[in-house]
C-alpha cells in the first residue's frame, strides 16, 4: 500500500479543513479556555462533529460508524492539532471506540458503540498514577471478592475523566507493581458514588481529572477484554492513542512552522526580511526536513493500525518519539523566531508550545518511546 | 487482476527464473556492483549472467524506453520491479553514474542521436561516465568555475583543472561543466559537454583522503580538441551553449536524489542494526538493557532516525510517483542521508572503542570500519554540502527571501 493518502481520505482531510476553520478556529478554543466551561469543551461543537460521522471515525458502519480507521482519525486529528480544537474526540471517538470495538464483548459492542459513534456517551481511559506515564507500574488494585471484585486506588491525569460518562479503568488483580501480566480493564459508570473525580486543570487548558475510587464493587461483566489479560489490550489502546495523537502533534507542528515562514517572510529587522538570514534560514530548513520525517513516521502508524492493528505497536512508538520531539522543536523554534511577540498571550504560538507539551508528555514523551524501541529491539 | 497485479506476477516469475542464488546477497556497495565500462571485468560468473539477462530485458535501465536500451515501464511499473527485486535481496544488475545522473539529464535535454548513442551505451554497460563539475575553486559555489571552453570553428578546446572526479581514472567519458563566455553573469557562459577520456591532452591524478584510498581523482584538461559533433544530430553539447546550469541543476537534483537514497545506509556502516552490534561488543546488565546507558540511548535514538527517513523515502517515492513530484524537497533526503550516515558510522567506532581507533602495520584497512568512518565525513559535503542543501530547501522548500 503506497504510503499517502487516498481519494476519500483526502476528501475528509479537505472536509475537515473546511469545517474546523469555519467552526473551531483557535479563536473558539481561546473562547473556551477564557470562559471556562465546565466542560472544557463546547457541546455544541461535538454534537455536530457527531452528526458527521466523526465521532463514530474507526467505529464500523453496523454500529452507526463512518469506518475511515485509524488513518481517518489521523487525519481528523491532524486538522483538530492544527485549530487546537478542543473536544471529546481523543478520549471517546480513539480510546473509547479502540477498546470497545477491539476488545469488548458483543454485547459491550452494541450497548456502546453506537452511543460513541452518537457522540451522546463519552469515555475516559484511566491509566496513569504518577506523573511520568508508565503503565507497566500500576498499583490500582482489583482484589476478587464474592463473585466480582472491589476497585480501590488513584489514576492521575485522566483526559476528560471529569466529563465521562464511563470509564475504563487499568486495574492489577494480582501481582506486584511492575508485574504486567496480571492487569484486567474495567469499564464502569463514571458517575458511581465510590467514583470521586478532581478535575485537574492544565496548562493547555484541557481537561483532565484525578481519579480516586474508594471499594467499588463490580461483576466480570465489567471486565473489557480478558480477566488478567489486560495488559495486552491496553497496549493495543494505547497504541491508538499514540498514533492519533502524534498526528495531532503533527497537524500542530505544521501549522505552527506554517505561522513562523511567513512571520519570517514578513518581519524587517536590519531593513532587510529576517527570513533572508542564513542563521534562521538553516534552522527553519532543518525544521522542515525534521517535518517531513515526522509525517511519514505518522502516516506509518495510521496504516499500520488500519492494516495488522496487533503488530502496529512499534511503530506507534516511533511516531510518539519522533512526533514528540519534532512538535516541541517546532513550538520552541516558533516563538524564538517570532521574538518578543512569541511569548505573548496573544499571539498563538504560545498555544500550540503548551497543546504540544501536554500531548508529548501522555502515553510517554520521547524518551519513554525510545527505551521502548530499544527494549523490543533486544538491547 | 489488474494490469499492475499481471505484472508483477510476470516480474515476480521473471526474477525468479533469471537471477543467480549468488546475486541474492541485499544491497550493493561499491566493492560488489556491477559498474560496466570498457575496462570492467565481472566479479564472477554470477555477476556476468545476471547482467546479460537483465540487459536482454530491458532492466539495467528499467524505466528508460526501450529505443535506447530500456525496458519503457511506467513509474508504477518501475516501482514493482524495484520492490520485487529487493524483495528477494537481488543487487541491481548495473549501477553508475550513467544511470543515475547523466541519464535522466540527457532523456530531458538531449537529442534523439544522443540519447541513442549514450543511452544505449550506459544501458548496454559499454560506458561508464564520471562527473566533471567541481574544481578548485568552485565547490560550493560551483557557478563560479573557470574550466575554459573555446570555439575553434570545427572543434572545442578545452584547458582546466576539476577535481572529487569520483573513479575519473577508469571512466570512460566525462560529463563536464566548462565555461564558453567569461563575460556573462556567472550562471549564464556555463555550458555542459560530453567528452572522451581518451582525448589527447587529459590526465588523472587520484586523491589520497584520511581514509588512505579513495576514488577521488583530479583531472587536468591540456589543450584538449572535443569535437563539436559526434555524428549528424549529435552535437558534443548538451542543450544550447551557454544554457549548460540549466543541464547541471536537473543533473544535481538526480544526484541529490540518488546520494539521498543510497545504499550507505542499509549496510553496515549506517543506523541499521546499530543495537544488535552493541549487544555483540558491550552485553546486557542484569535487566536486559546495554550495558552503556548513554549510548544506549543515543543509539536508540539513531535508529528511531533512520527508519523515520526510510519511511519518507518510501512516502516520497509514493508522492512523486502520484504526481506531485519531488523537486527540491530531494535536498532534505540528500541531507538526512548524509548526516544519518556519519551518525551510524560514529556510533559504531563509539560502541568499539579503542578496538575501531587501532590500525593494522599496513595502515588503515580498506573497507574497516575505520576507513568507513574517515571515508564519511565526506557525505555531508559531496553532491553540495549539508549548508547548500539547507540553503536550497530554505530557499526553493520553503520560499524563504535571499539577501
Amino acid at each position: 500500500m503506497p504510503l499517502i493518502l487516498n481519494e476519500e481520505q483526502e476528501m475528509l482531510q479537505d472536509a475537515a479543513q473546511g469545517f474546523l476553520a469555519e467552526k473551531a478556529p483557535v479563536a473558539a478554543f481561546r473562547k473556551v479556555r477564557d470562559n471556562k466551561p465546565a466542560d472544557g469543551f463546547c457541546r455544541d461543537l461535538w454534537a455536530e462533529m457527531a452528526e458527521m460521522g466523526w465521532a463514530g471515525i474507526i467505529v464500523d458502519e453496523d454500529h452507526g460508524g463512518s469506518g475511515f480507521g485509524y488513518v481517518g482519525a489521523g487525519v481528523l486529528a491532524e486538522q483538530m492539532g492544527r485549530n487546537l480544537t478542543a473536544s471529546p474526540f481523543f478520549s471517546t471517538s480513539v480510546l473509547g471506540a479502540t477498546a470497545i470495538q477491539q476488545y469488548g464483548t458483543q454485547k459491550q459492542r452494541d450497548e456502546n458503540l453506537a452511543a460513541i459513534s452518537s457522540g451522546e456517551r463519552l469515555f475516559a481511559l484511566a491509566v496513569d498514577e504518577g506523573p511520568r506515564h508508565n503503565p507497566s507500574r500500576i498499583k490500582f488494585s482489583a482484589k476478587p471478592a464474592g463473585n466480582g471484585f472491589v476497585l480501590s486506588g488513584t489514576k492521575t491525569f485522566v483526559a476528560d475523566g471529569h466529563v465521562a460518562d464511563k470509564l475504563i479503568i487499568a486495574a492489577r488483580t494480582s501481582g506486584e507493581q511492575g508485574d504486567a501480566d496480571v492487569i484486567t480493564l474495567f469499564l464502569v459508570d463514571a458517575d458511581a458514588p465510590q467514583i470521586r473525580r478532581e478535575p485537574t486543570p492544565m496548562i493547555d487548558s484541557r481537561n483532565a481529572a484525578n481519579i480516586t475510587v474508594d471499594g467499588l464493587e463490580v461483576t466480570g461483566d465489567d471486565i473489557l477484554g480478558e480477566l488478567d489479560g489486560g495488559y495486552a489490550a491496553l497496549e493495543g489502546i494505547l497504541s491508538a492513542g499514540r498514533a492519533v495523537l502524534s498526528a495531532e502533534m503533527s497537524g500542530s507542528a505544521q501549522q505552527v512552522f506554517g505561522v513562523t515562514t511567513d512571520y519570517l517572510k514578513e518581519r524587517e529587522q536590519f531593513g532587510q526580511k529576517i527570513g533572508s538570514f542564513q542563521g534562521l534560514q538553516h534552522r527553519a530548513a532543518h525544521l522542515a526536513t525534521e517535518i517531513e520525517m515526522m509525517k511519514s513516521a505518522v502516516l506509518k502508524s495510521l496504516k499500520d493500525l488500519d492494516e495488522d492493528f496487533e503488530n502496529a505497536g512499534i511503530t506507534c512508538s516511533l511516531a510518539k518519539a519522533k512526533t514528540g520531539q519534532v512538535a516541541q522543536l517546532a513550538t520552541k523554534e516558533a516563538i524564538q523566531m517570532h521574538g518578543g511577540i512569541g511569548v505573548t498571550d496573544e499571539y498563538d504560538v504560545g498555544l500550540y508550545f503548551k497543546r504540544v507539551h501536554v500531548a508529548q508528555q501522555m502515553f510517554g514523551d520521547a524518551g519513554f518511546h525510545s527505551d521502548r524501541w530499544a527494549k523490543n529491539s533486544g538491547f | 487482476m489488474s494490469d499492475l497485479e499481471e505484472f508483477r506476477a510476470e516480474v515476480r516469475a521473471w526474477l525468479k527464473e533469471n537471477c543467480p542464488e549468488e546475486m541474492r546477497d541485499g544491497d550493493i556497495t561499491a566493492e560488489n556492483q556491477c559498474w560496466g565500462g570498457r575496462q570492467w571485468e565481472f566479479q564472477s560468473e554470477a555477476q556476468k549472467i545476471w547482467f546479460e539477462r537483465a540487459l536482454a530485458k530491458g532492466y539495467t535501465v528499467p524505466s528508460w524506453p526501450k529505443e535506447y536500451g530500456g525496458a519503457g515501464l511506467s513509474a508504477d511499473q518501475a516501482k514493482i520491479l524495484d520492490e520485487e527485486r529487493q524483495a528477494i535481496n537481488a543487487r541491481k544488475p548495473l549501477s553508475n553514474f550513467g544511470i543515475s545522473m547523466l541519464g535522466p539529464a540527457l532523456l530531458a535535454y538531449g537529442t534523439h542521436e544522443q540519447k541513442k548513442q549514450h543511452l544505449t551505451g550506459i544501458a548496454r554497460g559499454e560506458i561508464r561516465w564520471c562527473q566533471g563539475y567541481s574544481e578548485p575553486g568552485a565547490g560550493s559555489d560551483l557557478a563560479s568555475l573557470k574550466t575554459k571552453c573555446e570555439d575553434k570553428g570545427d572543434h572545442w578546446l578545452i584547458n582546466g583543472q576539476k577535481i572529487w572526479t569520483s573513479n575519473a581514472d577508469i571512466s570512460d567519458w566525462i560529463f563536464c561543466l566548462v565555461r564558453t563566455d567569461f563575460d556573462a553573469p556567472k550562471h549564464e557562459g556555463i555550458t555542459f559537454i560530453l567528452i572522451d577520456m581518451a582525448s589527447e591532452g587529459i590526465s588523472v591524478k587520484p586523491i589520497v583522503l584520511i581514509s588512505g584510498h579513495s576514488p577521488f581523482c583530479e583531472t587536468f584538461f591540456d589543450e584538449v580538441k572535443v569535437p563539436k559533433s559526434y555524428g549528424e544530430g549529435n552535437p558534443s553539447v548538451v542543450g544550447e551553449v551557454n544554457r549548460g546550469w540549466d543541464v547541471a541543476k536537473n543533473l544535481l537534483v538526480h544526484e541529490r536524489g540518488m546520494l539521498g537514497t543510497m545504499s550507505p545506509l542499509k549496510g553496515t556502516t549506517g543506523p541499521e542494526n546499530l543495537g544488535k552490534f552493541a549487544v555483540e561488543k558491550i552485553g546486557l546488565d542484569a535487566a536486559g538493557r546495554l550495558d552503556d546507558p548513554a549510548l544506549r540511548e543515543r543509539i536508540a535514538q539513531a535508529e528511531l532516525d533512520n527508519w523515520a527517513y526510510n519511511l519518507t523515502v518510501e512516502r516520497m517515492t509514493d508522492e512523486a510517483n502520484a504526481g506531485n513530484g519531488l523537486g527540491a524537497k530531494s535536498s532534505m533526503l540528500k541531507y538526512v542521508a548524509s548526516e544519518l550516515t556519519k551518525r551510524g558510522t560514529e556510533l559504531r567506532m563509539d560502541i568499539e572503542g579503542t578496538t575501531a581507533a587501532t590500525i593494522g602495520a599496513e595502515g588503515i584497512e580498506y573497507g574497516s570500519l575505520a576507513n568507513n568512518w574517515l571515508y564519511n565525513r565526506a557525505y555531508s559535503i559531496l553532491g553540495g554540502t549539508t549548508e547548500v542543501q539547507l540553503n536550497i530547501i530554505s530557499k526553493r522548500v520553503l520560499g524563504l527571501p535571499s539577501q
